[in-house]
């Protein structure tokens, strides 16, 4: 009888096409998504003369550098014109599924691949970029490439893999109200720090991750790389198929039942052992906040600004100096005193309708103190958003109410904002200088960046709920 | 893809943690051709709002001018998977990297470029960060072949690179090239998923 095998273990052999007596292995690419980033590995391939070996695996949609104040190709900036126009071109030459702009399915890319039924329990998705990790919420082994791999990967539908370790995040027991996938995934960054999980894949686990809806598992794995982790996954159940059924891509009559019959086979099997194993308890999250410039600089919404005298050691403190230092932030300052200068709701993270539910929840009968931006992840969350009403409330309590794309998250689009500003966000990154130079970021939840924004500092989305 | 053997040039310490690939280069230069994006290695971290070399940082001292390896800490070049993170590293010169832990998608990475990615014990890249800040301008000797490091103060260290790796940057190979030879492993692959996956 062999081993019981992990999620991960059971996707990576089915996806082997070649084991070299090195370790090395070809693993095979089931499905590959492109954006507007993706225009310089295109123009490797036409270098060496060659088109995609499976067009027909691949999806695009341009999403990093479109602009969320209109929906024109024609943008100010000559480069960024450029890739707007090379990612429609590219596509229709080289036959690939584009959800270019003006089509309702354009959004973010790790938002568009769900809500179009393309990423699927069992599969192996690659794209050009790091937050492909998201996509691992349906029980696919996802990850990010480099632009020469996305080459590659056109030329082949192949990459050249050492297989990584795999590790077992349990978060068990019951979650407060309003504490999301957010809170849940900043909690385990804390605990196991930016690097925690290099070289590994992250498989989440337990009654609280069972208990997400699917919008939560997606963020929840979408973070895994802010953890170092090479992919992250959930195993797929009745909330995973629920979700796909009737999706665009998603197998159909027939098919959908062979589908579900492979998809039931791919959880960790009882007894499958993993390299590492991290437990957490779900009763003792609470809404959380970044108050550094790495992710693992996070603590609860109730906690106080760290001392850099109480670091382990003398680099760990040098790092809080600099970092207490570009944020503006003195240590013992209780977090929920803070006050925040603008707010941002969007992003591959936190951009989904039920991102947007739990913000406009806040949002609703209040006014917004500060600048406050809603960037929906695709035209369709919009759309649905919007057939909800959720629009009204948002600008009713004074929001700013955008057109799909990465915006603020990166702010290679332009949205950026300005030096000194301080900004609650739903993004993933409050790396220096990832929002605007000079700019601060803090990473929250959709409810919690509301909060920020009818209030003017941060505060436990609790106290305005109940 | 330029091979790598052996070299042995300036290195500069960076002794900061978490390093992300925000910070190696920063996103408005994505977009742009990669000529156009040698300036911005590190542009921030070097420079302040003004424009001016920020005091203390390495990167700005001239005595590592001619630095093409960076000794780094724990989790070098994190986040993104930007891959100008390496190219623009090229451009101003590096081909080595040592740190005890990177950023899995920069690794990957460098040896798309003809780079090389350097694990050591992090006591051990930590002296030698010391020493570097010591003796600013002091070389590192780095033997692909045999797998080992010469520090600044002699010592020689061995590292683990996957052999599939090493022999592809010792003879610069064209991984697009390689993975065509196994065509017909890829073909009986695809052959048999029609079979077992229909619906993909």
């Amino acid at each position: 009888m062999t081993a019981p095998r992990t999620m991960f273990e059971k996707i990576w052999q089915r996806h082997v096409v070649v084991d070299r007596p090195d370790g090395y292995t070809l693993l095979y690419v089931d499905r590959h998504l492109m954006h507007d980033g993706s225009s310089p590995a295109y123009t490797r391939l036409k270098a060496r003369g060659m088109g995609l070996r499976r067009p027909d695996r691949a999806a695009a949609t341009p999403d990093h550098y479109v602009k969320t104040d209109s929906r024109t190709k024609d943008v100010p900036d000559p480069d960024h014109r450029r890739l707007l126009n090379d990612i429609t071109t590219n596509c229709n030459e080289t036959g690939v599924t584009l959800f270019d702009l003006g089509d309702a399915r354009q959004g973010i890319i790790h938002v568009v691949g769900p809500e179009q039924g393309l990423s699927q329990p069992g599969l192996t998705l690659v794209c050009g970029d790091s937050h492909t990790s998201t996509h691992g919420a349906l029980g696919a082994l996802a990850f990010g490439i480099g632009s020469s791999e996305v080459t590659h990967v056109m030329a082949t539908q192949c990459l050249w893999q050492r297989k990584p370790k795999s590790m077992r995040i349990t978060v068990d027991g019951s979650l407060s109200p309003h504490i999301t996938g957010k809170d849940i995934i900043l909690a385990i960054i804390g605990k196991i720090g930016a690097a925690g999980a290099v070289g590994h894949v992250m498989e989440y686990a337990g009654s609280a991750i069972r208990g997400l809806s699917m919008e939560g598992r997606l963020t929840l794995c979408n973070m895994s790389i802010e953890a170092g982790g090479r992919a992250g996954m959930v195993a797929p159940d009745d909330i995973t198929f629920a979700y796909l059924k009737g999706k665009p891509f998603a197998p159909k009559g027939e098919n959908w039942d062979k589908a579900m019959a492979f998809w039931k086979t791919v959880p960790t099997e009882d007894g499958a052992s993993f390299d590492r194993e991290v437990t957490l308890n779900a009763a003792e999250i609470a809404p959380m906040v970044t108050w550094g410039t790495s992710p693992e600089d996070v603590l609860s919404i109730n906690g106080r600004v760290p001392d850099p005298a109480s670091a382990p050691d003398a680099g760990k403190q040098e790092n809080m100096k600099r970092a207490l230092e570009y944020m503006d932030l003195k240590p013992g300052t209780p977090m929920d005193t803070v006050a925040v200068d603008r707010v941002f709701i969007g992003s591959c993270t936190n951009s989904r309708i039920e991102d947007l539910r739990a913000a406009a929840a806040v949002a609703k009968g209040r006014k917004a103190q500060i600048p406050a931006w809603v960037v929906a992840g695709s035209g369709l969350v919009k759309q649905q958003a919007e057939a909800e009403g959720l629009d009204r409330i948002f600008r009713e309590a004074g929001f700013d109410w955008r057109e799909p794309g990465c915006s603020m998250c990166i702010g290679v689009n332009g949205d950026v904002g300005t030096r000194g500003q301080r900004i609650a966000s739903t993004s993933n990154r409050n790396f220096v200088g990832r929002q605007g130079q000079g700019v601060r970021t803090h990473l929250v939840s959709p409810a919690m960046a509301a909060a920020a924004a009818v209030t003017g500092r941060f505060t436990d989305v609790r106290k305005l709920l109940g | 893809m330029d091979a790598f053997t052996t070299l042995t040039a300036v290195a500069v310490p960076l002794d900061q943690a978490n390093i992300d690939t925000d910070q190696i280069i920063p996103a408005r230069y994505l977009g742009k051709l990669r000529p156009e994006q040698v300036d911005g290695y590190f542009h921030d971290f070097r420079l302040d709002a003004n424009g001016r070399p920020r005091e203390g940082v390495t990167l700005n001292n001239p005595a590592y001018k001619e630095a093409k390896i960076m000794v780094a800490n724990y989790n070098f070049a994190c986040g993104s998977s930007r891959e100008n993170a390496v190219t623009v590293m090229v451009d101003n010169g590096f081909r080595a990297f040592i740190a005890p832990s990177f950023g899995d998608i920069f690794f990957n990475n460098c040896f798309q470029n003809g780079c090389l990615p350097i694990r050591l014990p992090a006591d051990r890249v930590a002296r030698i960060r010391v020493i570097l800040h010591e003796l600013p301008g002091a070389e590192i000797a780095i033997d692909l072949p045999s797998q080992t490091v010469i520090g600044p103060d002699g010592q020689k260290d061995s590292f683990e690179i996957d052999p599939f790796r090493k022999d592809m940057l010792l003879k610069g190979a064209d991984e697009v090239k390689i993975t065509l030879g196994y065509e017909t492993d890829i073909a009986a692959f695809e052959a048999r998923q029609r079979q077992e996956m229909p619906w993909l």
